[in-house]
């Protein structure tokens, strides 16, 4: 009799549990540490020291600052205390709905992206850094030898499309915002970023049907699975390699649909104070930046995912390396799944820091350039992009 | 490149620089960005890891600049005479030159036969000083100077912002000596 916990099976239900637990704090971890290293990395581009006076006393005279983390903290302790100033006249079942509309899609889109490789959780529990849990490597080696799962959230064969229809209902927040809050900058941003993230959402979509194209599929653990194999024997199959056009249209559309730097129309505080969320004050203010943190580090985790492999190291298979030229290196399953899991993160934090890099360096774009270089620019671009793939592919290519 | 106003004889208007194709792409001059601000970052991380300052800020209360121009107007200074009584003879010749009209002087009567009068009350508001200087040029006895730094000129209210006589003369400069100290027209 297999144990079952509402019908489900109780180890099934446990690995996901912890997965969707780790994937989502990872996310929200995310959010906080994008919003120190924005502080902390953009002060460093710039000569400058950055957040370092908040900070926990100790006993001794000293505090403990972690480098202004702390300042964090401080931040967020300030917006829970702060007065919730809210505007005299305004819609308040939209104006607090906005808040979820941007946070909520920032947040579950990531259910769809494999952190690693499938796991066996057999083996996983014989490795060095589990091994040492009584009972448990015994336990799994006799009642559940063959139990293997994904770290992924949800197994979804639409994957990316998913992806797409809750990147679109973001939107919803900032026009629900803009519009509640009964305020013309506010308008005047909800509709800015309405229009930038409908022109440049279509830019985005077919910047990455070339991809679709390539590998056949629109599940993003097929994907990258797709993005494993090796192309003459030795060069992996990356999104970055068969389709470096796509990588950078993508780039500028996936950051244009997140309204940052220098697409960050919405928000350009010279000429509309905060956009959107002017009239949000404390932590609801706070919420719409964390969201967008999140959205960062979100554009990160798709490059990784379509053009950098996810979490494939080159040449590292289920059982250990197969270099290219014949040796093979074996590696335990526990180390495998260590070294997927790092090479993922590994690579989106370097997105993180490129992207971040880049908001700091660019200045803003006017309104009118922002909607040609969206329309006829790169729509023009990723529909050569995808005609080239599209002939490359029939002509039997890839 | 420069452009020439159609209708105008030879005459430049604005040294703008053409745009040339790369310009245009604008890819190339993103990535041209990113190198500079990416390699500040970079150094100011390897000054920092190495434990010293990275950035080019200085880090006020515990840090001072060192290059204060000699000639600095900074905070006020009543000068002592050597008994430690302020040299100030309540002329009021500093209030009444002072363009913001932030010094407060009561008089009294000194102990000194040599001296008619001497300070009871001397305050100056530095929250509405412009730093004019014009109190110490008025002076006739050099009793007020200013020192070339600024140093704990700040104050959590307004009131703290009032220096009385005793704040006033916590520095002390030899009275007769040749060197000015601070600043001194
Ligand atoms: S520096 Fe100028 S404003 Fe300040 S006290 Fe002296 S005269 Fe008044
Ligand atoms: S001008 Fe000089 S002596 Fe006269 S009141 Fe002012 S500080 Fe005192």
């Amino acid at each position: 009799m297999e144990s079952t916990f509402f019908g489900i099976n109780t180890v099934t239900f446990i690995t996901n549990l912890v997965i969707a637990g780790g994937i989502f704090g990872f996310m929200f971890t995310m959010g906080a540490v994008m919003s120190w290293s924005e502080r902390k990395q953009s002060a460093q581009l710039q000569d400058r020291i950055g957040a370092n006076r908040a900070g926990i006393p100790l006993p001794g005279g000293k505090s403990l600052k972690v480098w202004g983390f702390i300042n964090n903290i401080a931040d967020a302790i300030k917006c829970l205390v702060k007065e919730d100033f809210k505007p005299r006249a305004y819609d308040l079942f939209m104006y607090n709905l906005a808040i979820f509309f941007a946070f909520i899609p920032a947040v579950i889109s990531v259910a769809v992206i494999p952190f690693a490789g499938e796991v066996h959780l057999a083996e996983l529990f014989q490795s060095w850094y589990l091994k040492w849990i009584p009972g448990l490597p015994e336990y799994f080696a006799t009642n559940l030898p063959n139990y293997v799962f994904r770290v992924q959230v949800a197994n979804l064969n639409v994957g990316l499309l998913f992806v797409f229809a809750v990147g679109s209902i973001s939107v919803f927040g900032a026009i629900l915002a803009g519009w509640s809050s009964n305020n013309k900058f506010s308008m005047m941003g909800a509709l800015r970023a309405c229009s930038q993230m409908i022109s440049y959402e279509v830019a985005m979509g077919l910047a990455l049907l070339g991809i679709i194209f390539i590998y056949q599929t629109v599940d993003v653990w097929s994907l990258v699975q797709g993005q494993r194999e090796l192309a003459f024997g030795w060069l992996p199959k990356w999104g970055i390699v068969l389709q470096p056009f796509a990588f950078f249209l993508f780039i500028a559309s996936a950051v244009a649909e997140n309204k940052r730097m220098p697409f960050d129309l919405p928000e350009a505080e010279s000429e509309i104070i905060s956009g959107y969320y002017t009239e949000y004050s404390a932590f609801k203010m706070l919420m719409f930046m964390f969201a967008e943190f999140i959205e960062i580090c979100f554009v990160a985790i798709m490059i990784t995912t379509l053009f950098f492999g996810g979490y494939s190291v080159p040449y590292l298979m289920a059982d250990g390396f197969h270099w290219p030229w014949g040796a093979f290196t074996a590696v335990s399953h526990g180390n495998v799944v260590l070294l997927e899991l790092g090479s993922f993160l590994t690579k989106v934090f370097f997105f993180c820091f490129l992207l971040q890099q880049a908001r700091w360096s660019l200045p803003r774009f006017r309104y009118d350039q922002l909607m040609r270089l969206g329309w006829k620019y790169l729509l023009p671009l990723a529909l050569l992009n995808l005609v080239v793939t599209v002939i490359i592919v029939a002509l039997g290519g890839f | 490149m420069s452009q020439q106003i159609p209708g105008l004889p030879d005459m430049t208007y604005i040294d703008r620089e053409k745009r040339t194709f790369l310009d245009q792409i604008y890819f190339w001059e993103i990535t041209r960005g990113i190198l500079i601000t990416t390699k500040h970052f970079f150094r100011n991380m390897a000054k920092w890891l190495t434990f010293r300052k990275g950035g080019v800020v200085i880090l006020y209360p515990e840090e001072m600049r060192p290059d204060y121009s000699q000639n600095n107007r900074g905070r006020h200074i009543l000068v002592q005479r050597s008994d430690g009584s302020p040299r100030c003879v309540a002329c009021k010749m500093c209030a009444t030159n002072c363009p913001a009209e932030c010094i407060t002087i009561v008089a009294e009567e000194s102990d000194d036969s040599n001296i008619q009068k001497r300070p009871k009350v001397f305050e100056i508001d530095v929250s509405r000083c412009i730093f004019c200087g014009f109190c110490v040029e008025a002076c006739p006895v050099d009793a007020i100077r200013m020192a070339p730094t600024t140093e704990e000129l700040a104050g959590y209210n307004r009131f703290r912002m009032i220096y009385d006589k005793k704040t006033l003369m916590t520095w002390k400069p030899t009275v007769n000596d040749d060197v000015v100290h601070g600043y001194n027209p």
